[in-house]
């Protein structure tokens, strides 16, 4: 990734969540090659050992080791912020929980900044650090195995997201029945569990799958659906409408779940979702409890902007404004229900669940 | 009627709200918003009076109809002044023509809460934790149903409503009706009613007979009663003594027997209508005794002219009590100074607004407690308990409590409940002085600041900002915001009679503002421009329906059409785990002349003459009761939370609240 130290959202806010994404399962695009060319171009620079002040002087960087933690394509991005802090324990010289506490709060915040546009990541850190500081009202004698147990837990961690993805797989098994089809929106790695759980055991469906510009993040999902042998279809984007009368259900993923139960997700969902409620089609979201946030948009502007620069093959005038959001929100009337590792949800639980973890 | 009623006795329909006294129970099913209909005979009666025709399921709600009730002869009415008024009679006019405050939730919880059980008296109602109010209602209930009866002289005629909520008979000026006089206990226990309603036909006609039996008991008691009781009971107090006995015994009285009081009471409210309510049943308390004669002198002389369906919440003639009560101030023994103070500042409207009336409250209260000594051989928890029971009567008298003071009168309750008793009296009386300090500061104050940090991250430059009336939270979000230097611009949507956001656009443009100003007949004219909405709130409850002003909820259901979020500003103490489903079971009436005269212009006076006519009333509302739909979201000092969260803060947070 070309932006790895410095702020990953350059003059021109390009956010570095969906860059991610892009690269990991978007087809190679032209701009996404320029980037690389310019990152390896501006290797010789030498990544200054500019890790955030706080955790200057070490060589251990956590934005260094989360995005190393993030390069793995299946990785949540959550999971992988709490790998890094279950680094930042690891390496930490405190001696006391107070100081651990201290160093991991910074490293969170240096995180959070890093990318203000990741949900997951903001999510996470946020979710580690109530469990440590939950965790440390505990009495430890021993400094040592309070560490540990961290440490321990922050592994855990790990193996929870992907345990709850095939939670979440099993959970929506009974919502998937023979002949129904099926539409998903862009790529999310938690609904392809679920599809694949579904044709793994041996139920009759289809998908329609959404292109998802301008990742195209659709094809890769269809790949990897065709390797199923699961029917797909492919759609444009304004093809949804048109496509949803023969649709029996919609499932998509979130990128942040919010407090009102609404979800934040890639560009086309609100849309998408807009239609089925219309049509009265069930619009099923699967998402994983470290995602929950306490953010609470009241309109599509309400949200910190995550911009990904859009590339439309021919050169656009520059007096022509693209809009390049990457992300809607959609709240939660349109929503029918929330599978997630603490079971299936309506979107007015997401709330209860907050309050319980955060209050 | 209803082919269900094997009808050995006349059927007893039971009304709620309103009835046709003289309609015939012919009245097949009439539509009409309460449950409690036809199902339930609850009580045949005794026919005490032909005029007294059955209880009927109201017809509908139009005024001609209503009207017909009128013409059902009042029984006659024991001497009014010796009629105890209940401590708890609702005053709910406000001496001006405003009556202040959202807050004032209080009148009128809908009886049919379970708490409605006579929990009587404030003074023993420890448990009715949801009390306050509910025993408010009941007040409002039995004052409205009292109208039937007449008290002629009494006023106060309010329903005692506390007490009454259980006791039907409170009403009953007169014993011999048959009749429940507590019309209030019927409407307010509509709830309740479902489980009378239910009984058997037959059931109910042995009730009726028990009932002639205890009118004729109490008619006999009444008499020896007379020469006992210190103020001048009438012959109604015994009716409310026996009931007030019966009570008691710790709260519920069985809904069997009060549903059997109530048809009677209905019945005998019905003839009752055009008269003051009667008085409500009385504790043997000396303070309430007292108050009560002082009540008696002041005349609450209920309203004459009622709509139908608000039959169930007191009305009184506003602009007599003041005079009389400033006039009193040096007799009331135990009365303390400064409840008396905020009281009559309640009467009169110097205090508005649930924050502000819960703050005054509070610290008269801490005056109380600083000035309490424990008389001899009693103890302190139950006696102080007593006492601010007492004072939360005489607020009730001088306007209803709104839900935010029920919840604060509870936590201060079970403080005192909670107070160890290796204390000594100065610690105890410090500790509670301390609990109340914190209350203020933690649960209004730093709540308020926390509200405002939520919220000023909700508003964005070139924003566009509705209010509507005056909410002293909203105002703090918005003079905050522009402290912070955001670029925006408010409109102020107001409303007659009060007026309030006058006074709100005053001191927002004497800060820099850019204010608009209009009434709220334009709401719908200026919503396409508006990008946010803000609103104030007197209690929200558990199903996420806001309680607040009037005209709050046209103001969501505008912004909700335009797409606008409404966002409510509501600190968490003014949760409260009922559930409203309409702003009719539940709400204050105020001062119907308000809405016939405009100030500063004494050329409009062509409602003078109408007022008193028969086919014409006036209604003048305080509260309404907006759907949790249309709400985008709650700012609390919990957070921003959806309205479906409602319970759970209730749920984990309520506790908090009682052990702060």
């Amino acid at each position: 990734m070309p932006d790895t130290l410095q702020n990953p959202n350059p003059q021109n806010n390009i956010s570095a969540y969906y860059q991610t994404r892009a690269a990991h399962h978007a087809v190679v695009t032209s701009d996404w090659l320029a980037q690389a060319q310019a990152a390896v171009a501006r290797e010789p620079d030498g990544a200054p050992d500019t890790s955030v002040p706080p955790v200057a002087g070490k060589p251990f960087s956590v934005i260094d080791e989360f995005n190393s933690w993030r390069k793995q394509p299946d990785l949540a991005e959550a999971v992988a912020a709490i790998r890094a802090l279950a680094a930042v324990i690891r390496n930490c010289q405190a001696t006391t929980m107070m100081e651990l506490e201290i160093e991991l709060k910074k490293a969170s915040d240096s995180l959070k900044l890093w990318d203000a546009t990741s949900i997951s990541l903001t999510a996470g850190c946020d979710l580690f650090m109530r469990y440590v500081t939950r965790t440390s009202a505990l009495e430890y004698e021993d400094f040592n195995s309070a560490k540990s147990r961290l440490i321990e837990r922050a592994e855990k961690f790990g193996e929870i997201s992907c345990k709850a993805r095939r939670i979440i797989a099993m959970l929506s098994q009974d919502f998937i029945f023979d002949g129904c089809t099926i539409m998903v929106h862009g790529f999310s790695r938690v609904v392809l569990e679920v599809l694949k759980t579904a044709a793994q055991s041996k139920k009759l469906f289809r998908v329609f799958c959404t292109e998802g510009r301008p990742d195209r993040t659709g094809l890769r999902l269809s790949n990897e659906l065709a390797k199923l042998d699961v029917p797909v279809k492919l759609l444009i984007d304004s093809a949804v409408a048109y496509t949803m009368d023969d649709v029996d259900m919609v499932f998509v993923g979130a990128d942040g779940v919010v407090e009102s139960g609404g979800i934040i997700n890639m560009m086309g969902t609100y849309q998408m979702a807009l239609v089925a409620h219309s049509m009265n089609k069930p619009v099923y979201v699967a998402a994983e409890s470290y995602k929950f946030a306490r953010l609470y948009p009241l309109d599509q502007k309400d949200m910190a902007p995550a911009l990904r620069p859009i590339d439309f093959g021919v050169p656009i005038p520059s007096k022509v404004e693209v809009e390049t959001s990457a992300r809607d929100y959609t709240p939660p009337q349109y929503l029918t229900l929330l599978f997630t590792d603490l079971g299936v949800l309506t979107p007015s639980v997401v709330s209860d669940e907050l309050i319980q973890l955060y209050l | 009627m209803d082919a269900r009623r094997a009808t050995t006795t006349i059927p007893r329909v039971r009304h709620v709200g309103f009835f046709t006294p003289n309609a015939p129970p012919a009245q097949p099913s009439r539509t009409h918003s309460f449950p409690l209909d036809s199902s339930s005979p609850p009580l045949s009666n005794s026919p005490v009076n032909n005029s007294l025709s059955p209880v009927m399921i109201p017809p509908s709600r139009h005024l001609s109809d209503n009207l017909v009730h009128r013409a059902t002869s009042p029984l006659p009415v024991p001497e009014p002044s010796a009629f105890r008024r209940p401590i708890h009679s609702h005053h709910v006019a406000v001496v001006g023509s405003y009556n202040p405050t959202e807050s004032l939730l209080g009148s009128s919880p809908p009886l049919a809460s379970p708490s409605s059980r006579v929990i009587g008296d404030g003074e023993f109602s420890e448990e009715s934790s949801a009390g306050w109010f509910r025993r408010s209602n009941s007040a409002k209930f039995a004052s409205s149903f009292s109208g039937a009866f007449d008290l002629t002289s009494v006023k106060s005629s309010e329903t005692g409503g506390f007490h009454l909520v259980k006791k039907p008979v409170v009403a009953q000026p007169k014993e011999e009706k048959s009749g429940a006089a507590a019309v209030v206990e019927p409407q307010i226990n509509k709830g309740l009613s479902s489980s009378s309603s239910t009984k058997p036909l037959k059931e109910k006609t042995t009730k009726a007979e028990r009932r002639a039996l205890q009118e004729a008991q109490r008619a006999a008691k009444a008499a020896a009663k007379d020469m006992t009781v210190s103020v001048g009971v009438s012959t109604s107090k015994p009716v409310k003594h026996q009931p007030a006995q019966k009570k008691d015994a710790p709260p519920p009285a069985s809904s069997i027997a009060v549903s059997d009081r109530k048809g009677v009471e209905r019945s005998m409210e019905k003839e009752r209508r055009k008269d003051i309510p009667a008085p409500r049943m009385q504790f043997d308390d000396k303070s309430r005794v007292e108050k009560a004669k002082k009540r008696a002198v002041v005349n609450q002389s209920e309203a004459r002219n009622r709509v139908e369906l608000f039959r169930h919440l007191p009305q009184y003639e506003h602009g007599t009590q003041l005079p009389d009560l400033e006039a009193k101030f040096f007799q009331l023994d135990p009365m303390h100074p400064a409840v008396y103070k905020v009281g009559l500042q309640y009467l009169a409207g110097d205090i508005s607004g649930g924050n502000a009336r819960c703050i005054a409250m509070l610290q008269a209260f801490q005056e109380v407690i600083k000035d309490y000594s424990t008389p001899p051989e009693k103890s302190l928890t139950r006696d102080l308990t007593a006492k601010i029971s007492s004072f939360v009567s005489f607020f009730t008298e001088c306007r209803p409590l709104s839900m935010s003071m029920g919840n604060t009168i509870r936590f201060l309750k079970s403080r005192i409940a909670k107070l160890p008793l290796t204390f000594s009296e100065s610690e105890a009386k410090a500790s509670l002085c301390a609990d109340i300090d914190r209350f203020i500061n933690e649960k209004i104050v730093l709540a308020d600041n926390v509200i405002i940090q939520h919220a000023v991250t909700k508003i964005m430059d070139g924003d566009v900002l509705l209010t509507y009336g005056s909410s002293c939270v909203v105002e703090m979000i918005l003079l905050y915001a522009h402290e912070l230097g955001k670029q925006f611009r408010v409109v102020i949507v107001d409303s007659r009679p009060k007026l309030k956001g006058q006074a709100l656009l005053r001191r927002l443009v004497g800060k820099g503002l850019s204010c608009t100003y209009t009434h709220i007949n334009a709401v719908s004219y200026i919503m396409h421009e508006v990008t946010r909405v803000f609103l104030g709130s007197s209690s929200v409850l558990s199903n996420g329906t806001v309680y607040s002003r009037v005209g709050t909820a046209c103001v969501a259901m505008v912004a909700h059409a335009f797409h606008v979020p409404v966002l409510i500003c509501c600190e968490a103490y003014k949760f409260h785990e009922r559930v409203l489903l309409d702003s009719i079971c539940s709400n204050e009436l105020g001062d119907p002349d308000a809405l016939s005269k405009v100030p500063g212009r004494m050329d409009i006076n062509y409602l003078d003459d109408l007022t008193n006519k028969d086919n014409m009333q006036l209604l003048n509302l305080m509260y309404d009761a907006t759907p949790s739909e249309y709400v985008s979201m709650i700012i609390t000092d919990y957070g921003m939370i959806p309205p479906t969260s409602v319970p759970v803060i209730v749920r984990e947070y309520g506790r908090e609240y009682l052990w702060i």
